[in-house]
């Protein structure tokens, strides 16, 4: 299977760049949280669909998730370094944790929202504009 | 037979199998997997394939964490991510998924707008995650210790752990404070959250509720001039949802 992803153009490239052979490093798990957190931002800013924008927040902090993994991992530090140790591992978890409460109350208000105002749409609340 | 023959050595001149980092190559699955999955949430107008794209990013997210020697993080990951908050968000959908709203599409402007403010944050991101010279070194390969028993003892208030090198040495504080604090804290937002959300009955239609807001009685304005009845209290109760 490998040598099937080699042999196309793209993944020739990535294994030009080493990424199949190097062993990881702290860089590569900040791309993928950069790349989740960005998405995330955009998802929150562009969806007009109050889950949409739940999901939006559920990706960040999951992006901001994986920084916290990354430098808490002995696995990847490089020589000499250690790390934040457990202290990123644990906070990681009391994020998971604080995004299962915060999905719970947007959730209900979101139901509320549609209970009240018989749509979703976030750019119909504007009930509080001054 | 002589052509596949050549066709299969010059695979394996090319990519030496041996020279394959497994960990890497999962590493590389999971990422590819997680960033792509997360741009389709972006991408995705119907709220339903959404939520089906953040099922796979969050559950290749717990891959990684897996592949970072995060094993009991990761496996918090699939339980309560994967399988609680995305439980609530499904039915989320379902609740509210009325023909009209399972695709509000957004507008073109707003789209490309968001692109280009979401790639020059990118950039920024990914210039820094590339400017610190320790980050960039690849790992050295200390097999970590299993996490779920530290972890444990930590939340206890008690550290197992080996401390980090820059830590002064010392009794070290554990969690056990954050961890109350916490877990009053989803207590108390999980009963909000069932009082927010429960099924209220109304007396009155809203249309009705609505008019009667809007223009108050010549009477109660005239109470609440004059002072004997709060103002804040008649507008709520016209306003708010019936007892």
């Amino acid at each position: 299977m490998i040598s099937l992803i080699g042999s196309t153009p793209l993944g020739g490239g990535l294994f030009a760049m080493g990424l199949f052979t190097e062993p990881v490093s702290v860089a590569h798990y900040l791309v993928v949280g950069a790349i989740l957190f960005t998405a995330g931002i955009a998802c929150m800013a562009v969806k007009r669909n109050a889950l949409g924008v739940l999901m939006g927040i559920e990706l960040v902090l999951n992006g901001a998730n994986v920084n916290f993994v990354a430098f808490a991992s002995p696995y990847l530090q490089a020589e000499g370094s250690r790390g934040l140790g457990l202290d990123g591992q644990v906070i990681a978890l009391f994020v998971i944790l604080l995004a299962a409460a915060e999905a719970a109350v947007a959730l209900a208000i979101t139901l509320n929202f549609y209970n009240n105002h018989a749509t979703v749409d976030v750019d119909r609340a504007d009930d509080l504009k001054g | 037979m002589m052509a596949a023959m050549s066709a299969t050595g010059l695979v394996a001149t090319a990519l030496p199998l041996a020279a394959i980092n497994w960990h890497s190559t999962f590493f590389l699955l999971f990422a590819v997997l997680a960033c792509v999955c997360a741009v389709a949430v972006v991408a995705a107008d119907n709220v339903v394939r959404m939520a089906l794209y953040l099922v796979l990013s969050l559950g290749a997210t717990a891959g990684l964490f897996f592949l970072a020697g995060a094993e009991f993080v990761g496996a918090m990951q699939l339980m309560i991510y994967v399988g609680g908050t995305l439980v609530l968000l499904v039915f989320g959908v379902m609740l509210t998924a009325q023909a009209p709203f399972v695709s509000i599409k957004t507008a073109p402007g707003d789209r490309a707008l968001a692109g280009i403010v979401g790639a020059s944050l990118l950039a920024v991101l990914l210039l820094s995650a590339f400017s610190v010279e320790e980050w960039r070194k690849p790992a050295a390969g200390v097999v970590g210790e299993p996490t779920a028993t530290p972890i444990g003892m930590a939340l206890l208030g008690v550290r197992v752990d080996e401390p980090p090198a820059h830590a002064p040495a010392g009794v070290r504080s554990g969690y056990l404070l954050p961890f109350e604090i916490v877990s009053v804290h989803l207590l108390v937002v999980l009963v909000a959250a069932a009082y927010l959300a429960r099924a209220k009955r109304r007396k009155t239609p809203r249309a009705i509720e609505v008019a009667a807001s809007v223009e108050p009685p010549a009477s109660v304005a005239a109470h609440a001039a004059i002072g004997r009845e709060p103002a804040g209290r008649s507008g709520s109760v016209l306003v708010g949802g019936p007892r």
